[in-house]
């Protein structure tokens, strides 16, 4: 029976272990992407952080993704374990692996499976600051917008910020 | 001189007529299971910077009233315009997005329509009625600049908004949605307008709130009644109820699991989820 091809883990990712999983004698390349929990963001200093998710529809779309990704790149093997939880600076937040027959079409596909998952799949990341404070990345500029909305006339609504807000819009942070 | 922009635009509900003909408070009259006051109260949240419920004097400690910011008509026995006057009286700066509390068919779309049309020089802006083609006033934008015309209306002996709206310089739309402004006086009405809307009809849903909305509803999930049709109309409502401070264009919706369409028509005990901008990876 075939492993799941997305997971959600609220423990510990271990790399060793998800690799394993990926190792096969036909395939003769392998790569792999750790996100990693990193201590600062748009110019904060970040203490901890927390992701959410959707767990019915993550696993569903996280699925849909990598099956995209063994279609388009010809990839035999590929998986992505995703964290939920509370995470320290320098927890794995996010791990991704492929192993096909060559390497070209494996660094491809483990970028094009990182990337969809950043834009589409429905978990949610919550920084806590230096400051106290803390905040959902990519939501708050959103209900600071919605708050400031008022009938538009032709003064205001040059002044109006993207309200439309793109789903698919760059992240505040992006890994290495 | 004219303003750079538009005044701010505050909300009020005409709640303090004697509904004689309907012998019922028409304000507190019920339909899917929620009053009119509270209705027109959440239609206007989302699209205005305040709300007040328009009483007579003599309503100010009715129970379902009480609970709202008033505005109390400055004298007694003048109608619906009394209510107006009263509230430019009370925020002279501010224009008014004035609603009947008996309007069971009005819709977001109408209002939407309406605020979209606004043009803040004219002294309102207000819908033709469907019927005779005449302004109707209990759905229509009142400029601050009404004040003194409408208080010389009233100083003449005159009472009739609709009039009033007729030989100002108010700009008129042709109404949206047909039926959106019949007005329910009698129960009769009421009675009929209550066995249409409930075909509409109520389901059972239940709702997923993750992150950010999580947070503001208070809640990661409810289960409730409503006669929302479509995810879009539901989170209209939920908006209002929970105060989510998230406009639907920043979200998206998923439909039992799956991701969803804003105007997918809902089923009894769908399970709707709105989702805010995610951030995974």
């Amino acid at each position: 029976m075939e492993e799941p091809l997305f997971s959600l883990h609220d423990t510990a990712l271990e790399p060793q272990r998800l690799r394993e999983r990926l190792q096969q004698h036909a395939c003769g390349g392998f790569v792999s992407f750790e996100g990693w929990v990193r201590d600062h963001n748009e110019g904060r200093r970040v203490l901890r952080l927390e992701y959410e998710a959707f767990a019915p529809l993550a696993l569903r779309e996280g699925a849909r993704i990598l099956n995209e990704a063994r279609e388009r790149f010809g990839v035999q093997h590929v998986h992505c374990a995703h964290r939920v939880g509370a995470l320290a600076i320098g927890d794995i937040a996010v791990w991704v692996g492929v192993s096909a027959t060559h390497r070209g079409e494996c660094f491809e596909a483990c970028r094009y499976i990182i990337d969809e998952v950043k834009h589409r799949v429905p978990i949610w990341k919550k920084e806590h600051y230096e400051s106290g404070d803390s905040g959902w990345v990519n939501c708050e500029h959103c209900a600071v917008a919605a708050q400031r909305r008022e009938p538009k006339t032709e003064a205001e609504s040059e002044t109006e910020t993207s309200d439309a807000h793109e789903h698919a819009q760059s992240h505040s942070h992006s890994h290495a | 001189m004219s303003a750079p922009s538009a005044p701010p635009l505050y909300g009020l509900v005409l709640a303090g007529g004697h509904s004689r003909r309907m012998h019922r408070d028409k304000a507190l009259l019920q339909y899917a299971g929620r009053m009119q006051l509270q209705r027109a109260l959440e239609l206007l949240a989302s699209r205005v910077q305040a709300s007040f419920v328009s009483v007579r004097a003599d309503q100010r400690a009715e129970p379902t009233r009480a609970d709202h910011a008033l505005i109390v008509d400055l004298a007694p026995g003048l109608g619906p315009i009394g209510g107006i006057q009263a509230a430019l009286h009370a925020q002279p700066q501010c224009a008014w997005l004035v609603l009947a509390c008996d309007l069971p068919f009005l819709t977001a779309a109408t209002l939407d329509h309406l605020l979209e049309r606004r043009d803040p020089r004219r002294l309102a802006t207000a819908y033709r009625s469907s019927h005779d083609g005449l302004p109707e006033p209990l759905c229509a934008v009142f400029e601050p600049a009404c004040r003194e015309p409408i208080d010389q209306w009233i100083a003449a002996g005159k009472r009739c908004p609709r009039q009033w709206l007729a030989a100002s310089d108010a700009l008129l739309l042709e109404p949206l949605e047909a039926q959106a402004l019949e007005n329910i006086n009698t129960p009769e009405q009421y009675a009929s307008a209550l066995g249409q809307l409930q075909t509409g009809t109520t389901r059972r849903l239940r709702v997923r709130y993750f992150a950010l909305l999580r947070e503001q509803a208070g809640r990661a999930d409810e289960e409730l009644a409503s006669a929302a049709r479509t995810p879009l109309e539901l989170y209209e409502e939920l908006r209002a109820r929970r105060g989510l401070g998230l406009a639907p264009e920043a979200l998206r919706v998923a439909i039992n699991d799956e991701f969803g369409d804003w105007r997918t028509h809902l089923c009894e005990g769908d399970t709707v989820a709105f989702l805010p901008p995610v951030a995974g990876g």
